[in-house]
């Protein structure tokens, strides 16, 4: 797979910018800035860029409460997302959703979710709105390897099979639900089999590795695109920092989050490969990181200096006619 | 000009309001167990069945497949991707069966469709509609003749109603389709086969209006779906006796017209609100708390609630008759007051 350096480039800077974004955020928190329930992507950025680098604004997202990375990989703005999560009166939902709200449907992001797999059935609607309104479109849920085990998800695949909708399914398998591993509550190797209940098309990625993501999704969307029916692809990542920002980590050993984030970080494998691939220079992607740093200071910036909601918001947007 | 007018069912007006719905807008559709043919495939009869009550035959026929879809019976599927779909653009109505299945598929409702709008700063819009089946009296039993209302009511972000007769069915159900906000549409099994003259045509009744059944001086009785029924039976016996009794139809139960209730209290001075739900939690508690918070000066005497028990529904016919709230429950209920 030959890709063009505006890709590879592009694909770096969104990867970048999910990192950068969670250590800020994790800096933050842990500094008594911000406030609310945290869940950072670092570490499963090859995952959400290999999807979302070929998707396109009509192309419909579904997230997880571990949504940051989803939004930027989708293209959401990085100042509105920061104002989000201070929750001001500029973030992307006016300070209304926060961290497990984030969501911009010009962006067709339908928005992070606080329930485990209840991404899962709002993707397959979207996906039948696309099939109806016959707009060419796909849509992607992406949720973890806990949400293989909600009703949401088997009914969601069930009623995308038998109505052979755009959609692809994206388990983020990162081995662990909360604080327990995969293998205690999935009695299958690979989630990826459990489409075979579904005669669903599925497929396994190695979700530390951009470029197999890349490869297996853009497949999947194109079977899904063309009307072939919908997909399972499954990314097999790790969480670098925990299910959520403040996480004791006590139930997982030093040596084997250390053996991941040593060996596998997606972002130093990408790096290593155009590097050794003569794809991209050093150069180019230490100006990407600068640019990226200056990005998310200035997000940082904006969202302190932004105001507050005012009070009276609390009960707009309610409904639409606001009954 | 006043349009012409035909008897017809409930349940054949809701078929009507589908009709016109689908006409007028191409981006309605409708999806539940059984909605169109029974999984019959296009070409093949899929006209026979329309919904396990039948009400939704003929839709396919007119509409297609597409438009009118069985589903597995998966409620959270089902309801879940109506979701889905009311906020990427369709205009969904979403068939659950009866409202006791509601269990099995709250979250999609609970956290997403009523939330969704709010979480996102103003900026999505889930113009959803659920048909559901209410109430008791057909020998049901406890897990399909609930009356759930209260819940959904209780959710912000939610809309319900639910009629008392086709002529609102009708027009409720139209300006439920076309809301842009989630709507709770209650069909209330004893009134499905009530027949009353009805507009022909396309016409709406506003959510959120109550509607003064009958006018009266006496009593208000404040009923909602099948109750508005009883209110009109009890105000019928205490005519007999020279009561004149007002009958307050809700019809709409979030948002709750508290300005109607109010009206029909300092008209009258007192008032029974009927409600075939349980008693904790539930739409004759608020009417009740309405009355004090913001109705107190107009009080002659006790607001008095008639509902069911706080006990499932049981089977046996005898049972089931003592459970629900009846017309003498209704009349003992104004003679508490010293009316009648």
């Amino acid at each position: 797979m030959q890709l063009e350096r505006t890709t590879l480039l592009d694909a770096y800077r969104r990867m970048r910018r999910i990192r950068v974004f969670e250590e800020k955020l994790n800096e933050l928190v842990t500094a008594g800035k911000l406030g609310g329930f945290l869940h950072l992507y670092v570490g499963e950025e090859a995952v959400a860029v290999g999807v979302c680098l070929q998707l396109g604004d009509g192309d419909f997202v579904a997230s997880t409460h571990r949504g940051h990375g989803h939004c930027i990989a989708k293209g959401v703005d990085l100042g509105g997302m920061m104002a989000e999560l201070y929750g001001r009166a500029t973030g992307l939902c006016k300070g209304k959703g926060g961290s497990m709200h984030i969501a911009d449907m010009h962006k067709g992001m339908l928005g992070a979710n606080g329930i485990v797999g209840a991404g899962i059935p709002l993707a397959t609607g979207a996906a039948l709105t696309a099939k109806l309104k016959k707009t060419g479109g796909v849509s992607v849920a992406f949720f973890g390897d806990g949400a293989s085990n909600q009703g949401q998800f088997h009914e969601s695949l069930n009623l995308a099979a038998i109505w052979q909708l755009p959609a692809l399914y994206v388990v983020e398998n990162n081995g662990f639900g909360e604080f327990t591993p995969t293998d205690f509550v999935v009695p299958v190797k690979d989630i990826a089999t459990r489409a075979a209940s579904y005669a669903m098309r599925s497929e396994i990625a190695d979700g530390m590795d951009f470029f197999d993501v890349f490869e297996k999704a853009g497949k999947a969307i194109e079977h899904a695109r063309s009307g072939s029916g919908p997909v399972l692809l499954e990314c097999k990542t790790y969480r670098f920092k925990g299910h959520y920002v403040g996480d004791s980590l006590r139930y997982r050993s030093k040596e084997e989050a250390e053996r991941w984030i040593q060996t596998r970080d997606p972002i130093a494998r990408f790096e290593s490969r155009v590097r050794e691939a003569r794809l991209l220079e050093a150069d180019d992607l230490r100006r990407v990181d600068r640019e990226v740093d200056e990005e998310i200071a200035a997000a940082v910036a904006a969202a302190e200096a932004a105001p507050f909601p005012d009070v009276s918001e609390v009960t707009t947007d309610v409904y639409v006619g606001e009954a | 000009m006043a349009r012409a007018e035909r008897r017809i069912s409930t349940g054949q007006a809701i078929n009507e309001a589908l009709h016109i719905a689908m006409q007028s807008d191409p981006d309605v559709i409708l999806l539940g167990e059984d909605v169109a043919g029974g999984g019959r495939r296009e070409g093949e009869d899929v006209d026979e069945m329309g919904g396990v009550l039948g009400t939704t035959r003929g839709l396919v026929k007119a509409f297609g497949p597409e438009r009118v879809r069985d589903t597995p019976i998966s409620e959270i599927a089902l309801v879940g991707a109506a979701v889905g779909a009311a906020l990427t653009g369709l205009r969904p109505v979403a068939e659950l069966m009866f409202i006791d299945f509601i269990g099995v598929c709250l979250d999609p409702l609970l956290n997403q469709a009523a939330k969704l709008r709010y979480m996102f700063g103003g900026k999505a819009r889930v113009p959803l509609t659920v048909r559901t089946l209410t109430g008791a009296g057909m020998q049901a039993a406890a897990q399909h003749s609930q009356s759930l209302y209260w819940m959904t009511a209780g959710i912000p972000g939610l809309k319900t109603v639910i009629p008392s007769g086709p002529r609102d069915a009708k027009g409720l159900l139209l300006a439920a389709i076309r809301d842009d906000d989630p709507v709770i549409f209650c069909e209330p099994k004893g009134i499905l086969n009530l027949v009353e003259d009805v507009p022909e045509g396309d016409y709406e009744v506003p959510i959120g209006k109550a509607s003064v059944a009958r006018e009266g001086t006496d009593v208000s009785l404040v009923g909602m779906g099948a109750t508005v029924r009883l209110a009109l039976a009890a105000a019928d016996a205490l005519a007999k006796q020279g009561v004149s009794a007002e009958v307050l139809d809700l019809r709409s139960l979030a948002p709750l017209d508290e300005e109607a209730i109010l009206a029909t209290l300092a008209k009258t001075g007192s008032l029974v609100v009927i409600d075939e739900s349980t008693p904790r939690c539930g739409i004759a508690s608020d009417v009740a708390a309405l009355c004090v918070d913001r109705g107190f000066d107009s009080l002659n005497a006790p607001v008095k609630r008639v509902t069911a028990p706080h006990a499932p529904v049981p089977f046996s016919k005898r049972l089931e008759d003592a459970y629900l709230p009846s017309v003498p429950r209704v009349l003992e209920a104004v003679r508490e007051l010293g009316i009648g």
